[in-house]
């Protein structure tokens, strides 16, 4: 509130010299400021990832010291960290969830999407409230009856089959984000379609997958994002079975099986880290598209 | 769509091969919303009138788990406490900071790349890789954000080990992964015309006067999607709680090991998490359901409200 007052009018009017002049230092002013805070707001948001990183090739000694720069360069602990047992078996585990998990979404939402953008019908309006309240509730509100099914009736607790099954029957995240991309496609591509003989199967699959291609890379990179991250699901189903963790989960518990080691642990945290930072530089372009998709209002 | 009044069979038959198709492309979902969501609701709520620990067979006890959670639980004041004060802090903070940053990186002329991406980074690392880095950097004992605040002689918190400092410090993490909302509100405010501000600017608005009557106007749909989404996960807020929790305890547990949640002192202990706790800590199947079925109608209530508010989640043609 005080800034605003300050640069409000009375400011520009006393400054000396010509207008030219005077405009000139203003924006040469507005620029070192503006400037200044992103520097100061960078340090805080990449900080975080060098000191984790600095740790990470600490030897233990001096990670428990408090220093902040490696008296010398302990690549190792990555070795270290890879052969911990388990940890290969997390990696596979955590790209079978995201790999399985986002192929089957993507493939069950593409029609389920194109279904409520395209059709009128009956219910429709229900359908997608269904949709968006289910893509609000919290997972721990169902989990219970869930967990006792796999449990119990199913035997496959233990294993990554209870996480990546479900996600073969259309997630509602998915769905609506993949609808709201679809219905920008206009109308008439679609009639034209039909009046070349198109069926509605045919015209999804040679006219608006190909169109949709952003929408589709989008709900695919989030969904990946999403199973990479898990933390709730592996946690239920998996906790009895050390050999069927993902990273996110077993992350945890490097710091309790090497409390002291705080270099082990970043480096197991670059690791974990790092997988979703490669794939987000190549795939920037359709991430951010899916970011401000979630914002568009149809 | 009105069916017409008097259809000829022909015309009956494609309506209903119509109907039909619709259903094939919808199945999967309603395959999916039947077993993974309408089942479990239901049976949530029959679990929660059952005495059930997941060995003997469920026993039928009326009210009794409802009265336990809701009058006698003692920790479910402290999770309802925790989970409000998340909602109204940390999403409060998050749209000020998110806009903070939309706007500073529409400002920024040289570098902009690297600052959109530097901005953003951190909303990529996983929840579970940044709670670890955050109870690192933030320990009270070697952690390097209290080694240089030592340096400038201003005594560190206990951050994550201090009941009064556990809220805010997973709120600093929170606002470090602002990447999403910086994106939303970026692309918002690069979309308010141009024009508009020159014409503020001739009317001798200053910066003040041109946000107020200019950009904020605009993005107050934005403004208000971003509240909504922002209250509906911090409702589901688990994961970063419940490892912040744990690690900062310090005590050597595995995954799946039994403490008391919401390490200090029940100040991160959430909803969601006492959900767990009840369910598959205790084995108190019947209690966990009604706590459920508790947090259920809550989150409900609140997007029951929030949609009706136009929140820009329901297309307007629908």
């Amino acid at each position: 509130m005080t800034t605003t007052t300050l640069t409000r009018r009375p400011a520009r009017a006393r400054t000396p010299g010509t207008p030219a002049a005077r405009a000139r230092r203003t924006r040469l002013l507005h620029w070192i400021a503006v400037h200044t805070v992103a520097v100061a707001a960078a340090l805080f948001f990449l900080l975080p990832f060098v000191f984790v990183f600095l740790t990470s090739v600490m030897t233990d000694d001096q990670a428990m010291s408090g220093e902040l720069w490696p008296h010398e360069w302990n690549w190792s602990n990555y070795a270290a960290v890879f052969t911990t047992p388990g940890f290969l078996d997390w990696w596979r585990n955590s790209l079978l969830y995201a790999g399985l998990g986002t192929l089957f979404t993507v493939c069950s939402a593409i029609p389920v999407a194109y279904a409520l953008a395209r059709f009128r019908f009956r219910g429709r309006r229900t359908a997608m409230l269904l949709v968006i309240s289910t893509m609000m509730l919290p997972p721990q509100v169902v989990v219970i009856p869930m967990y006792l099914v796999w449990a119990q009736q199913l035997h496959l607790t233990g294993s990554i089959w209870p996480l990546v099954v479900p996600m073969a029957f259309g997630d509602a995240y998915s769905i609506f984000l993949l609808r709201q991309f679809l219905l920008t496609i206009p109308q008439e591509y679609l009639e034209s379609a039909k009046v070349d003989g198109c069926g509605e199967l045919r015209t999804l699959l040679r006219i608006v997958v190909p169109m949709a291609r952003p929408g589709i890379a989008a709900i695919a990179l989030f969904q990946f994002f999403f199973c990479w991250n898990d933390y709730f699901g592996p946690q239920i189903y998996t906790a009895q079975n050390p050999a069927a963790w993902t990273l996110s989960y077993g992350l945890e518990s490097f710091k309790s099986a090497h409390s002291v080691n705080w270099n082990l642990t970043m480096a197991a945290t670059m690791l974990v880290m790092t997988p979703v930072i490669v794939v987000f530089f190549f795939a920037q372009k359709a991430f951010v598209e899916g970011v401000t998709l979630t914002g568009v209002k149809g | 769509m009105a069916a017409p009044s008097s259809p000829a069979p022909a015309l009956r038959r494609k309506h209903l091969r119509e109907r039909l198709r619709i259903l094939g492309f919808l199945s999967p979902w309603l395959v999916g919303f039947s077993v993974f969501f309408g089942y479990p609701l239901i049976a949530t709520g029959y679990f929660s009138f059952m005495h059930y620990n997941q060995i003997e067979q469920p026993a039928f006890v009326g009210l009794r788990n409802w009265k336990y959670v809701l009058t006698q639980m003692p920790l479910f004041g402290p999770a309802l406490w925790n989970t409000l004060w998340l909602v109204v802090v940390m999403v409060a903070l998050r749209v000020v900071f998110g806009l903070g940053i939309g706007l500073l990186v529409t400002k920024v002329k040289s570098g902009a790349g690297f600052f959109r991406t530097a901005f953003y980074l951190p909303y990529l690392a996983p929840p579970v890789a940044a709670t670890v880095a955050f109870v690192f950097l933030l320990n009270p004992a070697t952690g390097p954000v209290n080694e240089i605040l030592g340096a400038l002689g201003i005594p560190g918190p206990e951050w994550f080990n201090d009941p009064s400092w556990a809220k805010p410090s997973l709120v600093l993490l929170s606002l470090w992964g602002i990447g999403d909302l910086m994106v939303i509100f970026m692309a918002a405010l690069l979309d308010v015309p141009k024009e508009q501000y020159e014409a503020a600017e001739l009317d001798g608005a200053g910066a003040w006067g041109r946000f107020r009557y200019v950009t904020w106007p605009s993005i107050t749909p934005i403004v208000l999607f971003a509240v909504v989404t922002g209250v509906v996960q911090t409702m589901q807020y688990y994961t970063q709680a419940l490892v912040a929790g744990k690690l900062a305890s310090g005590v050597s547990i595995g995954p799946g090991s039994v403490i008391q949640p919401g390490y200090p002192d029940h100040s991160t202990l959430t909803v969601p998490q006492l959900i767990y706790s009840l369910g598959f800590q205790n084995f108190n199947t019947g209690a966990a359901c009604a706590l459920s079925l508790v947090l259920f109608a809550i989150a409900m209530t609140v997007t029951t409200l929030l949609m009706r508010k136009r929140a820009g989640l329901l297309p307007a043609e629908d």
